[in-house]
């Protein structure tokens, strides 16, 4: 395995945190300011860009900093797992910064310098946890993360968003605080000092079954961006966010950091075999499948489309974390495979219940009877989106689902497939009745006349781009599908 | 020149506060100059301190050239070294803070004031470097006569919260001072390093005196330093009290004397004595809990902003009595971290809340709406140091949090991990209630636009003066965290000169 | 008997130990300021005396050098403060030369008079507060002053 240093990741990291001065110096020029973002975006997916034959031909990009504590150095790390998510998060940040130009202008949101900056602050936080080399860096990165979405989820600074706000920051750093920070001290003093992630795991041996066990539990509580039951109830209320925030760091950015560092966990720190041999994984397969269920079924309670869509991507994020937790090769590869393929599937939902706020001012699904006639093109890629969430061909999530499925029959547990299954049904059952409402049902009595009234451009466009993503995916899995393997493969 | 620093360091305070309180009265436009003159010397010359201690492990000063143990001399090693550019540093950016402070809350005695501050300063800086324990009952005095005076200079509450801080201050001096003298009766010495060689070679440790004079000198330190339940004085002393002498006081006073208690602990009696024949570290770990939790649930109860903070410096004199006593390594370069960084974070906290209070001239936290329009830098000064407090890497709390719970679990002891843990999510609710307060409106003012929010009450930054202080602590919260390790090899250099720490079974 | 001797052999110490609980009972119990103040003095001026006994010694006296004694070549080496290393309080090589035990010992009494110093500016500090305090509450009596300040709040 061929190791490159090279300051690439660091650079793809600040190149958005970098932007924030701009943005806010030209605060009193609205174009001038969306053009700093574009910028910073185009340079980092160009810099991801061109880190990616390097991990495709299986080689590691390694950039240390400084030694923060003995032993442990502020370091960078890519390797596929987060090539692939700093792929997905850079490109979706383009696509979303169009939209949310879109959005924000149409509903003369305030305070948008303040939106843009915090954006890109998030960004980088997000490259961050994806190309950190241990878990204090990512845990930094992590903290960065839900600290700097705060002033994006209250955006509208009214009582609700207060609401939702302390929520959301209460889950997420009270667990990352109670939960994740002694796990992690933990981890540090028993495996002597190293936390840096390695193929196979460092505290093999180091610790007992029951240690194991406690800790990984700790983990993925602390990690509660995982949204895995009990600590979801955060993902929910940070639907107060403008729809932008909540497509891109609800559906990309923030919810697969919390897998993301789950997955971290289960294959770097722990190592899948370690966890195998001790059967400590056992746990949090029962947590994640509890959770997709669960989830799924309060999504079928909900009217407002965003909240339906937060309770699905909680039981989405919880088909990865159990990928993950079934520690068969398959269903690692379908795991990680699932946060590129959730993420333009997601992404696409929500931007379209984002533009179809915008066009109509409609929240609930019980409102949107005859939308598809009125806005064809966002409730196409509404059908799109949806269908590669429920994961049928020709989308993308039918690569991570057939994974998945194929994962838990390597395993031989017949509940996990039959959670799979029930929970790809009730899918069908959230997502397509909106649809179906949509293009079926006549809207409202004696308004029969449909005239075209569309979200605005810059809205529609990333929403098509991101449904032809979703077929993209199914047609081309090859780069995705080869970053994941290289997660899979022992070293 | 270069071997007089430990003068240098004390005296320029010290003669400047002669100067100011006579030129002043003539002229009181020489009080500023002359106090950040002097202080910026003391920087220097402390700075210069610490690099020759860095060096060579210690710098011994004898006054008077009297040598140990006739004379009194002045002991500097890596840890009070640090200590005093901490002291110098703080008293610094708190004096150019008071430019425009001290002239709002104590019009006409800017003479008095600066005597007062600058004789602090003295007081503090001579307690972290003199190595004779009845000099350090005189800079004791010293430090707490200036720090009741300048609690007095604000009217009504202030008085009266000096006056308790006044009596509880003045039963925890004197009974350090009998502790010295049970000490001095069975060993003949008051220099430092000279009692701990007696108590060896003697062979004291089994003397009851001895036991009598360590109890004193600790309940007299835990009151100075306000550990729970002896923290009665402190929270009103510190609310009430000018917000420049605040500045100076909050963050310093009691680190400063938790500094006095690890080098009474480890330089006079040595932790053999006070860890392996003793053995009392559990019990006083656990009142450290007590503290901590009790500390911080005060702090949740209360609704003025300074009260809250002064309720959580209860707390975090906890996590340091805690660290110091958990009886190994790791925990005490923590204790020891976490009084330098607890230092910055107070006064960043503290010159947040004065800069706060003198511009808007609100105290209760419900007031404070709408500040991240007004004030945006101030209040970036103020989440730095929550984030810091509540412990979010880069900031130097999360470090100072690592390093202790890592010494708890290195002990065993899960119930300070907890206490820690938990300290840490009602510091995070705390200050969260606070920046929410801030970064949302007033409910009931609906107008949307920037103008007649920040136009209608006519509220903006504070001056330079003030900022620039706050900024520059925030910067050092950060940095104070990044170059952990620089600090921590300088502790772990005066650590290990304290000897073998002894575990308790 | 035996209680007795325990007793009167350590008289200094039960006098000191009497004075200093009379003087905290005064500072935490009393109401009145000037009367806490009281206290404070008694409690300070405890701890003096108990300074002071420790540097006594039965027959001793004071600790003056006479004239000539300081100047013989043979006491100089027993004056503690010209030698290093050696000078607690008994001194061994110059013990047939200058009787350490035959004076009393002067450090405790020297401290005293820095701590009798530090008690005045302690109590005048704490004079000065309560006459502020009476310049703005109108009373020296604690619970008055709470409930003004209560009032004030209301």
């Amino acid at each position: 395995m061929e190791t490159v240093v090279s300051s690439k990741p660091l650079l793809a990291t600040l190149v958005s945190l970098l932007v924030v001065g701009p943005i806010i110096l030209s605060r009193r020029r609205p174009n001038l300011r969306e053009s700093w973002t574009f910028l910073a975006g185009f340079i980092k997916l160009g810099i991801v860009l061109s880190m990616l034959p390097i991990i495709l031909e299986g080689g590691v990009i390694e950039w240390t900093l400084w030694e923060i504590l003995p032993g442990l150095a502020l370091a960078f790390r890519v390797d596929g797992l987060g090539m692939l998510f700093a792929l997905v998060a850079s490109t979706l940040w383009i696509v979303t910064s169009l939209y949310s130009i879109g959005y924000m202008r149409r509903m003369k949101e305030h305070s948008q310098t303040r939106f843009f900056a915090f954006f890109a602050v998030a960004l980088s936080a997000t490259l961050g946890v994806a190309f950190s080399a241990n878990l204090l860096t990512m845990y930094l990165f992590y903290e960065m993360l839900s600290l700097s979405t705060y002033p994006l989820v209250t955006h509208h600074q009214d009582r609700e968003a207060r609401a939702g706000g302390r929520t959301y920051l209460t889950y997420l750093l009270g667990t990352s605080v109670a939960f994740a920070l002694p796990a992690m001290i933990y981890t540090y003093m028993k495996s002597g000092g190293s936390m840096e992630f390695v193929s196979g795991g460092f505290l093999a041996g180091s610790v007992s079954g029951g240690e194991a066990t406690v800790l990984l539990i700790l983990f993925v509580f602390g990690f509660a961006k995982a949204g895995v039951m009990p600590f979801h109830s955060w993902l929910p209320a940070a639907m107060v966010a403008p729809t932008p925030v909540s497509a891109l760091l609800h559906a990309v950015a923030v919810v697969k950091v919390g897998v993301f560092c789950v997955l971290r966990v289960i294959t770097g720190v722990f190592g899948v075999d370690f966890l195998a041999s001790l059967g400590a994984a056992t746990v949090i397969v029962w947590l994640a499948s509890i959770t997709v269920l669960a989830a799924s079924l309060l999504a079928l309670t909900q009217d407002n489309l965003k909240r339906r869509l937060a309770f699905s991507t909680i039981s989405q994020l919880s088909y990865i974390v159990l990928g993950a937790a079934m520690l068969s090769e398959s269903a690692l590869t379908g795991s990680i495979m699932h946060i590129a393929m959730h993420a333009m599937g997601k992404i696409t939902l929500f931007f379209c219940a984002g533009a179809i706020f915008v066009a109509t001012g409609k929240k609930y699904v019980s409102e949107m009877d005859g939308i598809g006639w009125r806005m064809p093109f966002t409730m196409f890629a509404y059908l799109l989106g949806a269908l590669s969430i429920i994961g049928l061909p020709p989308f993308g999530g039918a690569w991570s689902k057939w994974f998945l499925f194929l994962g838990s029959v390597e395993t031989h547990n017949i509940y996990l497939t039959l959670v799979l299954a029930i929970s790809s049904l009730l899918n069908i059952a959230y997502l397509l009745p909106v649809a179906v409402r949509a293009f079926y049902v006549p809207p409202g009595k004696g308004n029969t006349k449909i005239d075209l009234h569309e979200a605005p451009t810059a809205c529609v466009i990333p929403l098509t781009l991101t449904a032809f993503g979703c077929l993209a995916l199914f047609l081309f899995p090859e780069i995705l599908l080869s970053l994941a393997r290289l997660m899979g493969e022992p070293s | 020149m270069v071997d007089q620093y430990p003068a240098i360091v004390l005296l320029a305070p010290f003669f400047a506060a002669i100067a100011v309180s006579l030129l002043g009265n003539w002229k009181s436009g020489f009080c500023l100059p002359l106090t950040v003159l002097s202080l910026v010397i003391s920087l220097m010359s402390s700075i210069a301190l610490l690099g020759q201690v860095a060096e060579s492990g210690e710098v011994v000063y004898l006054l008077g050239g009297w040598p140990r143990p006739y004379g009194i001399e002045f002991r500097v090693d890596p840890l009070n070294g640090l200590l005093l550019v901490v002291i110098c540093t703080i008293a610094l950016l708190s004096s150019i803070y008071s430019i425009r402070a001290a002239a709002v809350e104590t019009p006409d005695k800017c003479p008095q004031f600066y005597t007062l501050y600058l004789l602090l300063v003295t007081g503090l800086l001579g307690m972290s470097m003199t190595g004779d324990a009845f000099n350090l009952y005189v800079l004791v005095e010293v430090a707490s006569l200036t720090s009741y005076a300048l609690i007095a200079m604000r009217s009504k509450r202030a008085v009266l919260a000096s006056f308790n801080y006044i009596i509880m201050g003045t039963i925890g001096a004197s009974f350090y001072l009998l502790g010295v003298g049970y000490l001095y009766m069975k060993t003949g010495s008051l220099n430092m390093v000279d009692i701990r060689e007696v108590l060896l070679e003697s062979g004291l440790y089994t003397s009851e005196t001895i036991l009598v004079a360590f109890m004193m000198i600790m309940v007299g330190v835990w009151i100075k330093m306000a550990f729970f339940p002896l923290h009665g004085w402190l929270p009103n002393a510190y609310s009430y009290a000018p917000s420049t002498a605040s500045c100076v006081l909050a963050p310093l006073v009691t680190k400063v004397t938790v500094y006095v208690m690890i080098r009474m602990m480890f330089t006079v009696f040595g932790p053999e004595y006070v860890f392996v024949y003793l053995g009392w570290s559990d019990v006083v770990v656990w009142m450290a809990i007590v503290a901590i939790l009790a500390g911080s649930i005060l702090a949740l109860a209360q609704t003025d902003l300074k009260k809250m903070l002064s309720y959580l410096i209860v707390a975090e004199v906890g996590y340091m009595v805690g660290g110091v006593w958990l009886a190994n390594e790791t925990a005490l370069v923590g204790a020891i971290y976490h009084v330098i960084s607890d230092a910055f974070m107070t006064l960043c906290l503290f010159l947040a809340a004065g800069a706060i209070i003198t511009k808007t001239g609100k105290y209760c936290i419900k007031d404070m709406e709408g500040l991240f329009r007004k004030m945006p830098w101030t209040m970036v000064g103020f989440v730095i140091a929550a984030l810091s407090m509540i412990g979010i890497p880069p900031t130097c709390g999360f470090f100072s949090k690592w390093y202790l719970i890592n010494g708890g679990i290195e002990a065993g002891n899960w119930g300070y991990v907890a206490a820690l843990l938990i300290s840490s999510l009602i510091n995070a609710i705390l200050f969260f209630r606070v920046i929410e307060v801030a970064y949302f409106k007033k409910e009931s003012t609906d107008s949307d636009k920037e103008e007649t929010v920040s136009g209608s009450s006519g509220v903006g930054e504070p001056p330079l003066t003030m900022l620039g202080p706050l900024l520059v602590t925030a910067v050092c919260l950060l940095l104070i965290g990044i170059f952990n390790q620089e600090i921590v090899i300088l502790i772990r250099q005066a650590v290990s000169s304290f000897g073998p720490l002894g575990f308790i079974g | 008997m035996i209680l007795v001797d325990f007793i009167v052999s350590r008289f200094n110490y039960w006098i000191y130990i009497i004075l200093m609980m009379m003087g905290l009972f005064a500072m935490i119990a009393k109401k009145n300021l000037i009367k806490k103040l009281i206290g404070m003095s008694i409690f300070q001026t405890a701890i003096i005396l108990f300074f002071v006994s420790i540097g006594v010694k039965e027959g001793s006296t004071i600790p003056i050098l006479a004239h000539e004694a300081a100047h013989d070549p043979a006491h100089q080496q027993a004056a503690p403060l010209t030698e290093k290393g050696e000078g607690h309080i008994q001194n061994g090589k110059g013990r047939d030369a200058l009787r350490a035990e035959d004076y009393a010992n002067p450090l405790p009494h020297v401290l005293m008079l820095t701590a009798i110093v530090v008690g005045v500016a302690t109590l005048g500090v704490g004079l000065a507060v309560v006459q502020k305090l009476h310049q703005e509450f109108g009373s020296i009596e604690e619970p008055e002053i709470l409930a003004k300040i209560d009032s004030d709040d209301g």
